[in-house]
């Protein structure tokens, strides 16, 4: 399942930072390795909440620093 | 230096009438297509009017009846207005209310009424188009401020307080957007000829026109082309700014 999450999350992570698809990988860091700023990674959310149909609160999100964590949410909250 | 805005789609909210008007006819006439925004059903045929002179320099022109102060109609209109044209390249925050009255007079809902609509409904129509922009890293947001908002007036300690408020909400937006190429501006009008100034004493309109240093009344075209410039392609690294538009007034 988690390639699954993988393979749709791309685009949209790819999307709102302008990068290509090819450059995310499981361990890339948000900021770090992606070039993310603090709004990128609030629209990345807000994208991904949409997507998935969930919430995700602002607390834990803060914490989803890299793709990997990020999918990790996702898959053990998604309904 | 021609200012052509051919292809792009605007929203400027209150431009039935006024100033409004005046600056969504410059848009027009620079090729943009635009939404024009009003409050409540008695205004309707002041927009139709408004918008059947835009069609006629070869825009789309659609008009859109919204309360600004009431977040469900903005987001309503932007979700219609996106799924029309596609887009929302840019935004006027123009509509504005006055309920002029001395502090010691003025209740509650004189204050909130005019907080509301001014402020918070530039507020809202901003939240509501920034992920649009942002998504497409363009945007250009030009909010109308006043000379008020700046020196303050008796008697308008609401006026004044939202159109002040304004200007801080616009620099604080810059700073989250300008990485988006998203420009977040103001105009601030002086003493402007409109039904909103009309409603004045003559000696108050006296008074005001006596300070300005270009010796006539302002006129919305005046306003107006402060505004085109800030949403043209030359002023792409103008962001954060407030232009008075006031003939020296508060000189």
């Amino acid at each position: 399942m988690s390639d699954n999450i993988f393979e749709k999350v791309k685009p949209v992570i790819a999307d709102k930072l302008g990068i290509g698809e090819d450059e995310i990988k499981l361990e890339s860091h948000f900021i770090n390795d992606l070039g993310a700023d603090s709004l990128g990674l609030v629209d990345i959310t807000m994208a991904l909440e949409e997507e998935y149909n969930m919430e995700i609160p602002d607390e834990e999100a803060s914490k989803l620093l890299t793709v990997g964590a990020m999918i990790d949410y996702i898959k053990n909250h998604v309904k | 230096m021609k200012i052509d805005l051919s292809g792009k789609n605007v929203l400027i909210t209150g431009s039935q009438r006024g100033i409004g008007q005046a600056i969504a006819l410059g848009f027009a006439k620079a090729g943009a297509n635009v939404l024009v925004n009003y409050p409540f059903e008695s205004e309707k045929t002041a927009a139709e009017e408004t918008s059947d002179l835009l069609k006629s320099f070869g825009v789309s022109s659609m008009i859109y009846q919204a309360d600004i102060s009431k977040q469900k109609e903005v987001d309503q209109m932007i979700e219609d207005m996106l799924s029309q044209w596609g887009s929302i390249d840019i935004l006027v925050n123009n509509a504005g209310i006055t309920r002029d009255k001395l502090l010691i007079k003025m209740d509650d809902e004189d204050w909130q009424k005019v907080l509301d609509i001014n402020l918070t409904g530039t507020f809202r129509c901003c939240r509501a188009v920034s992920k649009v922009m942002m998504s497409k890293r363009y945007g250009r947001i030009i909010n109308i401020s006043s000379v008020m908002g700046l020196q303050g007036n008796a008697g308008q300690t609401n006026y004044s307080a939202s159109k002040g408020g304004i200007i801080a909400f616009s620099k604080a937006m810059a700073k989250e957007f300008g990485a988006r190429n998203i420009t977040v501006n103001c105009v601030a009008p002086g003493y402007i000829s409109t039904a909103m100034t009309q409603v004045l004493p003559e000696t108050v309109r006296q008074n005001f026109i006596n300070r300005v240093l270009i010796k006539r009344e302002g006129s919305p075209d005046d306003i107006m082309h402060a505004v085109l410039f800030l949403a043209s392609d030359q002023a792409s690294y103008i962001t954060g700014q407030v232009i008075v538009v006031d003939g020296g007034l508060t000189l």
